[in-house]
C-alpha cells in the first residue's frame, strides 16, 4: 500500500501547481454555471461531474508521458487523421448539410477532432526533428502538412474548425520562428485578394457570409442567438444579477446556454466584475503557458507548451467574442466553462501536455 | 560542421523563441483587451438599455377578458349569459400536418365530422399564430387525456374560454342575437372606431339582435395581468394584475311569458308580431317565426347548419318584425283617416255611397271594392268598421299623393323606427319624387289610388305599423321603439332605467282622432271586421284588419284562396291597441299566408293583449276558424 501509495504521489507530481489550481478555479465556476444554466438539473451537474473527473484522468495521464515519447505519435498520428479526412472526404455521412463524420462501424467519429491534437504535434515533431538544420524548406514543408488537413476541413465544409485548426498550426510555425516578413506579406496578400475573392462568390455565399458577420439582419434566425445573449450579457451590469438570478438565462431566452452560449449566462449572473475575472483567469492560463515553454528544455516542448497555450486562449477568444456579438457564430465552446465531455477531454489533454512538459525536465534528445 | 556554432545557434534560437513568446503574449493581451472592451460597452456603457430589453423580454401583458353583461327579461329572468368551459384549440402553423394532428386527436377524444368542417372552415379565415377551436364544452375527462398527450402534440392547447348560453331559445332569438367569434370584418370595424385595445383576450363579438347592437354596453374592458414569460411564451408568475370590468347588464321591456304566449298563438303559422307599450315605446313582445338556435353559432357554426338556416325557404334568419316589407293594405286605413280628416277633405259624419267599385274621372278602369256590391252608404267610421276600399280610393284621389305622402310621414311610415336593434329596414312611403328617382317614371294618378288602400308601392314593416298604432293610442307622440328598459353597472349593482325616446308629437284634434279611435273599436264590435276576435274579451280593444298581397290579382279577376299554394296566399296583418279607452299596448301582427286579418292575425293579437291586460293564459288552439269577412 504504502508503495502504490507513493507511486500515486509521483504521478501527482507531474502536475503543475498554478496550472492545476487555475484550471480548478475554471472547473468550480464552470460547475456553478452550469448548475444555474441548468436550472440546477442533478442529471446536467452529475454529467458535467463526470465529464471533468474523466477529463482531470486524462490530464494527470499525459502529464505523465514524457515529451520525447508523445513526439513519436505526432506522425502516425497525423498520418491517422489526414487518411480519415480523405475518407471522409469520399465516404463521410452527411449530417446537418456537411459532410464532416466518419462511421467506424461502432461509432461516428470526426477525425477534425484528432487533427486538432495530432496537427501541432506533428508539426512540433517535424520541427524537434530538423532543428539543427532548420531552413526555408522546412517551412514550405509545414506549410503543405499544416493546408492539407486544413483544406480538406474546409470543403466539409467547416468553416470554423479549419480556422481553429489552421491557427493552431500558424501559432507552431510562428513559435518555430515563421520570418516576419513571411506573416506579414501572407496578411497584405491575404487582404488583397479578400475582394477578388468575394467576387467569385456565389449571390447565396455572399449573404450566408453576411449573415454571419451581421446576426443582427435575420432578428429570428441565426440573430436571435447573439441578440438574446448580448441583452443577456449587457443586462448584467457591473456586478451581475446573482447566481441564478439571471432572467435571460432561467426563462429560457439564452439558447445553448449551457454549452457554446455559457459566457452569456456567466455574464449576466455574475456582471462585468465577474468577466474581469474570467479573462484574468485564462490570461493567467496563457501567462503560465508561456513560461513553461520559455523555460522547456526542448523544442518540441517549447512550440507545444506554447501552442496549447495560444488556443486555449483562442478558443476563449472566439467564443466570448461570438457570444457578446463581435465575431460571427461559430461553434466553439469556452474552454473549461462549456458543458461537453469531449471538447473538455480535448482541453485537458492539452494541458497535460504543457504539464508534462513542465515536469520533464531532462533533455531528451532522440 | 563545427562544435560551437550550433550552440551559439541554439541561443539564438533560444532568443528568437522568447521574442516570439512575447510577441504572442501581447497579441493574447490586445485580444484580452477587446474583449473587455465589449463587454464594458455591453455591461456598463450599455447597461441601461440591455437591462430594459431583459425587462421586456422576460414580461408580458397577457389580458384577460371581461365578463360579458347579462340579458334579463323585465322579469329578470336570463335571456343570455356567460359561463366558462374548456375548449381544445390548434395553432394551425405550429404544427407540421394537420391533418395527422387532427387524426391524432381524433384517437383521443371524439370530434364530430361536424366539428372538423367548422374547424376548417375556422383555419382558412385565421391570421398566422391565431389559434382556432376544435371542439368546446370538453368534459373533466376529455381535458384529462388531452393533459396527458400534451407533450406528443405542442400545437394543441386546452384553453379556459367564457362562452354565451341562450337558454330562452329560438323564440328570442331575433331579439336577443347572437355573438360569434370576431372577423376580418368586425376587426375592421373595431379599428376604425378605436375600440380594437377593448378586444384583446376577447375571441367573439355581438353579429346580431340586442349582442350586436348593445355591444358597446355589454362587452365591458379587459383587465390585464402582467406575467413573467420564459422565452417559450408560457407564464411563470404573475408580477401585477389590473382586474377586467365586466360588461353592463341589460333589462328588457319584454316578458318571456307573454313572448311565448305571442309565439304559441301563431300555431302553425309563420309570421311577425311586436307589441310596445304605447307610452314608453318598449317592445313587451318581438315574435319572429321561425326562430333559430343561437347557440349554434357561439363557438362557429358548422358550415352544413349554415346552410341549411342560409337556404331555408321560411327564412329563419331574417327578422321579419323589422326586415320583413310587406303592403300594409287596409292597416293603412287608420292613418289615411286621421290625415283626410286633419287635411280637412273629410269630416267625420261625410258618407258615400259605394257601389263596390271606383272609377277616376275620364277613366273606365274600375278600382273594386273587396266587397262585390259594395257596402252601401258609408261614414268615416263605418269606413274603419268594414274597411271599405272605396272610401279611401275617393279619399286617396282627392288628397294627391303627395299629400298622402307627407301625412302619413308623420306616423313613421318610410322611416325607420329608431329601435335600438341593427338591420332595420325603413320599408317604403311612396311619392312621384321617389318614382322618378327609382324608376324615372312619372305618376300615374291610379297609383294614387290604390296607395289610398295601402297598396302599390307601399311597403312597411310589422314594426313601422306598430308604432304608428302607439300613436293613435297614445294621442300623437311618436315614440322610438325600445327593447332595454334598463342597464345595471357591474359595480354598483344599480339599475340605471333608459329614457324613452320622443321623436315628436302630432297635433291630431282631440275630436278628429276620437272618430278614428271610435272606428277602430267598431272593428272588434259585431259588424266589424276583426268582431270574433274581441268576443267577450273584458276590454275594448281598437284594432284594424288588413292583407298583403302575395302574388298579384288580374284586373276583374277574383282571389281564390283554394286554388292557390298556401305560399302564395296572402299575408293576415292586424294592428291594434287596448284597453280603447286607456291603452297599454299596442301591436301589429303579420301573419305569413294567414290571407286574413281578422281571422288569423287578430286572435294572436287577442291572446296577447288576454295575457297582458287580464293574465289569462291561452287555451290549447288558439288560431281558430273565426267567421268574419274582409
Amino acid at each position: 500500500m504504502p508503495q502504490s501509495s507513493n507511486w500515486f504521489m509521483r504521478r501527482l507530481g507531474h502536475l503543475d501547481g498554478i496550472l492545476l489550481t487555475l484550471v480548478l478555479l475554471l472547473l468550480g465556476i464552470s460547475l456553478a454555471v452550469v448548475a444555474s444554466a441548468s436550472g440546477q438539473s442533478s442529471a446536467r451537474i452529475s454529467g458535467h461531474l463526470v465529464n471533468i473527473g474523466l477529463a482531470l484522468g486524462v490530464m494527470v495521464v499525459m502529464a505523465n508521458v514524457p515529451p520525447h515519447i508523445l513526439s513519436k505519435v505526432g506522425l502516425p498520428l497525423y498520418v491517422t487523421g489526414v487518411v480519415m479526412l480523405i475518407g471522409v472526404a469520399l465516404f463521410g455521412e452527411i449530417r446537418n448539410g456537411s459532410r464532416r463524420w466518419l462511421n467506424l462501424g461502432f461509432m461516428a467519429f470526426q477525425p477534425s477532432e484528432l487533427l486538432k491534437l495530432a496537427l501541432p504535434l506533428m508539426l512540433a515533431w517535424y520541427f524537434q526533428h530538423n532543428e539543427a538544420v532548420l531552413r526555408t524548406k522546412h517551412f514550405l514543408v509545414s506549410g503543405v502538412l499544416l493546408l492539407l488537413p486544413f483544406l480538406l476541413i474546409l470543403r466539409q465544409p467547416d468553416l470554423g474548425t479549419a480556422m481553429m485548426l489552421g491557427a493552431s498550426g500558424f501559432y507552431l510555425l510562428f513559435f518555430a520562428g515563421l520570418p516576419w516578413k513571411v506573416i506579414f506579406g501572407g496578411a497584405a496578400l491575404g487582404a488583397a485578394s479578400l475582394p477578388v475573392a468575394w467576387g467569385l462568390l456565389h449571390d447565396y455565399q455572399q449573404r450566408r457570409v453576411l449573415t454571419l458577420l451581421d446576426p443582427t439582419s435575420d432578428p429570428l434566425g441565426a440573430g436571435y442567438h447573439i441578440i438574446q445573449s448580448t441583452i443577456a450579457i449587457g443586462s448584467g451590469g457591473l456586478f451581475g444579477k446573482g447566481w441564478t438570478q439571471g432572467t435571460q438565462n432561467q426563462l429560457d431566452f439564452v439558447p445553448e446556454r449551457t454549452t457554446d452560449f455559457i459566457f452569456a449566462v456567466f455574464g449576466e449572473e455574475f456582471g462585468y466584475v465577474g468577466v474581469i475575472f474570467l479573462v484574468a483567469l485564462y490570461l493567467a492560463i496563457v501567462a503560465r503557458g508561456l513560461t513553461i515553454a520559455a523555460r522547456a528544455p526542448t523544442l518540441f516542448g517549447r512550440l507545444m507548451a506554447a501552442t496549447i497555450s495560444l488556443n486555449v486562449f483562442t478558443y476563449a477568444f472566439v467564443n466570448m467574442g461570438m457570444v457578446s456579438g463581435i465575431l460571427p457564430v461559430v461553434g466553439v465552446p469556452l474552454p473549461l466553462m462549456s458543458y461537453g465531455g469531449t471538447a473538455l477531454i480535448t482541453l485537458l489533454l492539452g494541458v497535460g501536455i504543457v504539464m508534462s512538459v513542465a515536469t520533464h525536465r531532462q533533455l531528451n534528445k532522440t | 560542421m563545427s562544435f560551437v556554432a550550433p550552440l551559439k545557434n541554439l541561443d539564438r534560437e533560444l532568443a528568437r523563441f522568447h521574442g516570439r513568446l512575447k510577441a504572442g503574449g501581447a497579441l493574447v493581451g490586445l485580444l484580452a483587451i477587446a474583449l473587455l472592451a465589449r463587454t464594458y460597452h455591453l455591461q456598463i456603457g450599455q447597461h441601461d438599455l440591455y437591462s430594459q430589453r431583459a425587462e421586456s423580454n422576460r414580461i408580458s401583458l397577457i389580458p384577460t377578458a371581461p365578463n360579458r353583461g347579462v340579458i334579463l327579461d323585465r322579469k329578470d329572468r336570463v335571456l343570455a349569459e356567460n359561463y366558462s368551459a374548456y375548449t381544445l384549440e390548434l395553432t394551425p402553423t405550429q404544427s407540421h400536418d394537420l391533418d395527422a394532428t387532427l387524426a391524432e386527436i381524433s384517437k383521443l377524444i371524439e370530434i364530430t365530422p361536424g366539428q372538423l368542417r367548422r374547424f376548417r372552415r375556422l383555419v382558412a379565415e385565421s391570421h398566422e399564430f391565431e389559434t382556432v377551436p376544435l371542439k368546446s364544452r370538453l368534459t373533466d375527462e376529455e381535458v384529462a387525456i388531452l393533459a396527458t398527450n400534451r407533450y406528443r402534440l405542442p400545437e394543441m392547447e386546452v384553453k379556459a374560454r367564457l362562452f354565451r348560453n341562450y337558454q330562452a331559445g329560438p323564440g328570442m332569438a331575433h331579439v336577443v342575437g347572437f355573438i360569434g367569434r370576431i372577423n376580418d370584418r368586425d376587426l375592421a370595424r373595431l379599428r376604425e372606431s378605436g375600440r380594437e385595445e377593448s378586444y384583446h383576450g376577447t375571441a367573439h363579438i355581438g353579429k346580431t339582435g340586442l349582442e350586436q347592437s348593445y355591444e358597446n354596453v355589454l362587452h365591458g374592458r379587459p383587465g390585464f395581468e402582467q406575467v413573467e414569460i420564459d422565452a417559450a411564451g408560457r407564464a411563470v408568475r404573475i408580477l401585477s394584475r389590473i382586474p377586467p370590468v365586466s360588461g353592463k347588464d341589460l333589462r328588457l321591456y319584454l316578458d318571456l311569458d307573454l313572448q311565448a304566449v305571442a309565439e304559441q298563438a301563431f300555431g302553425d303559422y309563420l309570421g311577425g308580431l311586436v307589441a310596445l307599450d304605447p307610452n314608453t315605446g318598449g317592445v313587451l313582445a318581438l315574435v319572429s317565426k321561425p326562430g333559430f338556435d343561437p347557440n349554434l353559432f357561439v363557438d362557429g357554426i358548422d358550415p352544413d347548419a349554415w346552410k341549411f338556416l342560409n337556404e331555408s325557404p321560411e327564412r329563419p334568419m331574417v327578422n321579419r318584425v323589422l326586415r320583413g316589407i310587406y303592403p300594409p293594405g287596409s292597416t293603412i286605413k287608420p292613418f289615411m283617416a286621421m290625415a283626410g280628416l286633419e287635411l280637412k277633405l273629410r269630416k267625420p259624419s261625410d258618407s258615400i255611397a259605394d257601389p263596390g267599385y271606383f272609377t277616376l274621372p275620364n277613366s273606365s278602369h274600375q278600382y273594386r271594392d273587396w266587397k262585390r256590391g259594395g257596402h252601401g252608404s258609408v261614414d268615416l267610421r263605418r269606413s274603419i268598421a268594414q274597411s271599405c276600399d272605396v272610401y279611401y280610393y275617393r279619399l286617396a284621389a282627392d288628397m294627391g299623393i303627395d299629400r298622402m305622402h307627407d301625412y302619413l310621414a308623420k306616423f313613421g311610415l318610410g322611416e325607420k323606427s329608431g329601435i335600438d336593434l341593427d338591420g332595420e329596414s325603413s320599408g317604403l312611403l311612396p311619392s312621384p319624387d321617389w318614382k322618378q328617382r327609382r324608376w324615372k317614371q312619372a305618376w300615374y294618378p291610379g297609383e294614387t289610388v290604390i296607395a289610398g288602400i295601402g297598396q302599390g308601392y307601399h311597403l312597411t314593416t310589422p314594426l313601422q305599423l306598430a308604432t304608428a298604432t302607439a300613436m293613435l293610442a297614445n294621442g300623437g307622440r311618436r315614440v322610438e321603439p325600445r327593447l332595454v328598459e334598463a342597464v345595471r353597472d357591474p359595480l354598483t349593482r344599480v339599475w340605471q332605467p333608459q329614457q324613452p325616446v320622443v321623436h315628436g308629437q302630432v297635433a291630431f284634434s282631440p275630436a278628429n282622432l276620437a272618430v278614428v279611435r271610435q272606428g277602430m273599436i267598431d272593428v272588434m264590435r259585431p259588424g266589424g271586421t276583426a268582431s270574433a276576435a274581441a268576443a267577450g274579451a273584458p276590454y275594448a280593444i281598437a284594432g284594424k284588419t288588413g292583407t298583403a298581397q302575395v302574388v298579384g290579382i288580374k284586373q276583374g279577376a277574383r282571389y281564390d284562396a283554394s286554388r292557390l299554394a298556401r305560399q302564395y296566399r296572402d299575408h293576415a296583418l292586424f294592428i291594434a291597441y287596448a284597453p280603447a279607452e286607456d291603452p297599454k299596448i299596442a301591436i301589429a301582427v303579420m301573419v305569413e299566408n294567414g290571407e286574413h286579418g281578422g281571422s288569423t292575425a287578430a286572435p294572436i293579437a287577442r291572446a296577447v293583449f288576454d295575457y297582458y291586460l287580464a293574465g289569462k293564459r291561452p287555451a290549447e288552439k288558439t288560431v281558430e276558424a273565426v267567421d268574419a269577412a274582409e
